[in-house]
């Protein structure tokens, strides 16, 4: 017995990250086999049936990426109060997508948001214009999944990259492609519990250490438990001055900016097709408004310990490194270092770290993710807690990959063949159009994640501006104004897309100038990451203004706009 | 009231409380969170400034609220006109 737990004690990360990941693993693929989809509506919509507080969990997870879990709390512990953004930005969409789209979504009741606007607007035009709209956005958005994947398999299973994202397609590809929604949506129910998990242990442990008190959020605003009587935050308020960045707590962004970036984040959250899809399969109409309050208080678990794993990691990395002489680092800092995630090169020669705001004397650097993922190790945690964390990891950038997949194939079996193409095609058919189109999917999101162009990391963020600028307006007319017709539909969609690509290609990729434009030329002082908000705006005026000139949408249309207003009666709105 | 009235006014109490709840969405969010951050941060509670904890927890925190307020009032404007089931 004894031995045994000496045993368990001394097991190293990597033996451990194999058993946890492994049994994660066999879990998903065990959920795979058991709910694995007989019908196109399985397929698509898990069959409509799912209980509110399942699909709130699945869409938490859904929408939990990659980024979120490894990345999120790194880029604000560097960007402090600016990190605000990202928290409002990413929780205040599902406000708007539970009081404005998804009860009217679920009483229109069909499998994807091309078949809406298709419907809506009466055009196989603006259909096919949505499904484009939808390849867009998904695809930028999944490929940082599958190179998320790999990362995480390199650095804990010491494997290659690619290898890593082979075995996560491999993976991803045999519950999706077995499963469907139906699959999906009960593994993404597993994913959750394991990286809300492996997310909140390591903070609690952290918050202990560090103030003495076990809730995150509470402990980043307590003091310090050294008996020193600081506050963890005005500690952390002067370092950063004292090192030349600026005071954490106030952030450097303009007012304006964070204003933009914040409402295209959100919009963008509410116009994603791979959360949209989510309220497509719960029973009724108020399943879908409470399965938003769900996955947002489940979201906001998350979201609400970031900010403070930001702040004890920050406090934490300044602490163990500024200043120290390099021959003295712990061991987590030389492991990391092999990885290339953090570099250190002595300008001054003079064997201790400089850590500094200035560039020019500054000779750490430290990758963002560093942040979440060596948390647990700067922190001193035991071997099972950073094996926790890969495992976490995984969950959240496969559960993201599977939802994202499945807008994919289901943009091509159900809304171009099934809807453009070869409208006779069977159900049978169908079906296996959308299992092949997954399989397609599959392997394109793979061959990003071990060829990343160059602009993905770049343009992942700004998948939410191109949902911001296309869908939302859409969708949101679609619903409040009867009056919208096709033409002002489409010409929205197009104009907004196309000015938020151009404004992304011109002040994000350089693509038009010999240099990338300075931040002096962005309009009005508008990052193009905060531009979504405003190709949003251009979208909803040309909507109106086109839709003043041209004829309104037919009887039967509004009679929809009427029927979708009204929660009873999901299951005729079906069969239509 | 006839079939069409009634959808009529469900739809009016229905756009009344999402422009409220949206009120408080942006009050919280871009009015204390970003604009008024500053002003806010002259008061402090426990170690957060005010302004910062908008930002960064409670605007988070009010919207989770916001959306089951929602739906407590939409499931009993669903009751009033009979379109619960």
């Amino acid at each position: 017995m004894m031995n045994k737990g000496l045993l368990i004690a001394n097991l190293d990360v990597q033996t451990w990250t194999y058993i946890l990941v492994g049994i994660t693993f066999a879990l998903y693929i065990g959920i795979a086999i058991w709910s694995r989809a007989s019908s196109t509506k399985e397929f698509y919509v898990a069959g409509g049936g799912v209980s509110p507080l399942a699909n709130g969990m699945a869409t938490a997870a859904d929408w939990m990426s990659a980024a979120s879990f490894i990345s999120m709390a790194g880029i604000i512990s560097f960007a402090g109060y600016d990190g605000a953004v990202y928290l409002m930005g990413w929780t205040g969409g599902y406000v708007l997508l539970a009081l404005l789209l998804a009860p009217y979504l679920r009483k229109f009741g069909k499998f994807t948001v091309p078949d809406f606007i298709g419907d809506r607007y009466y055009s196989k035009t603006a259909r096919i214009v949505a499904v484009f709209c939808a390849l867009i956005v998904s695809f930028t958005y999944v490929a940082g999944q599958m190179r998320g994947v790999g990362i995480v398999f390199s650095r804990f299973l010491e494997v290659d990259i690619n290898t890593g994202v082979i075995i996560g397609m491999l993976i991803v590809l045999f519950y999706a492609v077995l499963g469907g929604m139906k699959g999906i949506t009960y593994t993404q129910v597993a994913q959750y519990c394991v990286l809300i998990f492996a997310f909140m242990v390591p903070a609690i442990f952290i918050s202990i250490q560090m103030t003495g008190n076990p809730i995150p959020q509470l402990g980043f605003g307590s003091q310090l438990s050294d008996g020193s009587g600081t506050f963890l935050l005005d500690k952390l308020d002067g370092l950063s001055t004292e090192l030349g960045f600026s005071e954490y707590t106030e952030g450097s962004k303009s007012t304006v900016d964070m204003f933009a970036i914040t409402l295209a984040l959100m919009v963008g959250t509410a116009g994603l097709p791979h959360v949209i899809v989510r309220f497509f399969t719960v029973k009724r109409v108020k399943d879908a408004r409470k399965s938003a309050g769900i996955a947002l208080l489940l979201i906001v678990i998350l979201y609400s310990t970031a900010p403070a794993v930001a702040v004890f990691a920050r406090t934490n990395m300044i602490e163990t490194v500024s200043n120290q002489p390099y021959s003295d680092v712990p061991q987590w800092f030389k492991k990391w270092e092999t990885t290339g995630l953090i570099t250190f090169t002595d300008k001054n020669k003079d064997g201790k770290i400089q850590y500094v705001a200035d560039e020019t004397i500054n000779e750490l650097v430290v990758d963002r993710d560093i942040m979440v993922l060596a948390n647990p190790e700067i922190a001193k945690l035991p071997n099972w807690v950073i094996a926790l964390v890969a495992a976490g990891g995984l969950a959240a950038a496969l559960s993201t990959a599977a939802g994202l997949l499945l807008v994919i194939s289901a943009s091509v079996s159900h809304d171009l063949i099934k809807k453009v193409f070869n409208p006779k095609i069977s159900e049978k058919g169908e079906l296996v159009a959308a299992r092949l189109s997954a399989v397609g999917a599959v392997c394109v999101a793979g061959y990003f994640g071990i060829h990343p162009p160059g602009f993905v990391a770049a343009v992942v963020a700004l998948a939410f501006g191109l949902a911001a600028a296309s869908f939302f307006p859409a969708i949101i007319l679609g619903i409040f104004y009867k009056k919208m017709n096709k033409e002002g539909a489409i010409a929205g969609m197009v104009v907004g897309i196309t000015a938020m690509l151009l404004y992304m290609m011109k002040y994000r990729l350089g693509w038009f100038d010999a240099a990338l434009p300075s931040k002096n030329e962005w309009w009005f002082g508008i990052s193009p990451e905060g531009f979504g908000s405003i190709a949003m705006m251009l979208n909803f005026m040309v909507s109106i203004v086109v839709m003043k000139f041209t004829k309104p949408p037919p009887e039967d249309v509004q009679e929809i706009v009427e029927n979708i207003r009204i929660p009873s009666g999901v299951n005729n709105a079906i069969n239509h | 009231m006839s079939k069409v009235n009634k959808a009529k006014a469900y739809w009016k109490e229905n756009i009344k409380y999402v422009l409220i709840l949206l009120f408080i969405w942006f009050l919280v969010s871009y009015g204390a969170g970003i604009v008024f951050k500053d002003e806010l941060n002259q008061i402090k509670i426990k170690g957060f400034k005010l302004g910062f904890w908008f930002a960064q927890q409670g605007s988070l925190y009010v919207f989770v609220i916001l959306i089951f307020v929602y739906v407590r009032l939409m499931n009993k404007l669903d009751k009033k006109y009979g379109y619960d089931e």
